[in-house]
């Protein structure tokens, strides 16, 4: 079934990054949240997708090293 | 008491903008370095590409028009810099089937056994050490997008001006980039399960 254009959970999966992002039409939005809501196939896939983006945030948030910071302030341009 | 010259009170006044102007720019240099680190293939390369951006940023400040978004300027200046290094050089390559669907890594992670496996704790199978090379590993054209949108916060239409790409092909990008990203990600989980 799975890949099928008819298939539910198939058509779910479309809509899970446009969902997570907030792009969805109230329809189809309303449309994700009833599939989502008797399915828990696709329900463990989005909370997956969900965790994994703040997870990835996280890691790759480096803070900026102190001496960089320093030599941005020294390129300014000194006053006349 | 005598006036000021007029020459004087604009030079004044531009100093002003200037020191304004200044220290608007550095206060957002944590989040132009957090796009930096990622659109640059390495620590050295971003901390480079960072003075560049602000030697540029601070010759050329008037062009910036006051009240626009300020951290969507500098880093505009920023990618452009990026490309001038010979970014472009490197044309990404075709990718078609490189992603497999959205969900593959999740099938990835909970096949494997060990460690948690609910699925907001599944993630934590990957260490940070994968995600930053995986992220390394996705071409640029989706990297930047990816980077700028789910690092840097931008919206879709300032990601567009900053990279100077029309806004569908920001989401189209974001799209399958992401998809890459699963799919470098897996390959981490294979190697480490191997």
């Amino acid at each position: 079934m799975m890949g099928h254009n008819d298939d539910p959970c198939a058509h779910c999966e479309e809509m899970m990054q446009p969902y997570l992002d907030h792009t969805l039409s109230d329809e189809e939005m309303h449309e994700a949240e009833h599939h989502l809501d008797e399915c828990e196939w696709c329900r463990k896939r989005y909370r997956f997708e969900q965790s994994l983006r703040v997870y990835v945030r996280t890691a790759v948030s480096e803070p900026m090293p102190a001496e960089l910071k320093q030599k941005l302030a020294a390129l300014r341009i000194p006053l006349n | 008491m005598a006036e000021a010259p007029p020459d004087a009170t604009r030079l004044a006044a531009e100093a002003r903008d200037r020191i304004r102007f200044e220290e608007e720019a550095l206060a957002l240099s944590d989040q132009v370095y957090r796009v930096a680190r990622h659109v640059a293939n390495s620590r050295e390369e971003a901390d480079d590409l960072v003075q560049e951006t602000y030697v540029r940023a601070f010759r050329s400040w008037r062009s910036y028009q006051p009240g626009t978004n300020l951290r969507a300027w500098l880093l505009r200046i920023l990618t452009n810099l990026n490309i001038d290094r010979g970014r472009r050089a490197q044309r990404t390559p075709p990718t078609q089937g490189l992603e497999a669907n959205d969900y593959y890594l999740y099938d990835r992670l909970t096949e494997s056994d060990g460690g948690p496996s609910d699925e907001e704790r599944v993630v934590e199978r990957l260490s940070q050490d994968d995600i930053v090379e995986a992220l390394a590993s996705v071409p640029h054209d989706f990297r930047d997008v990816i980077v700028l949108v789910d690092i840097g916060d931008f919206s879709y239409q300032d990601a567009a001006q900053i990279l100077d790409i029309p806004i569908g092909t920001v989401m189209s990008r974001l799209h399958r980039g992401r998809r890459i990203l699963k799919r470098e990600l897996a390959e981490y989980v294979q190697e480490e399960a191997s």
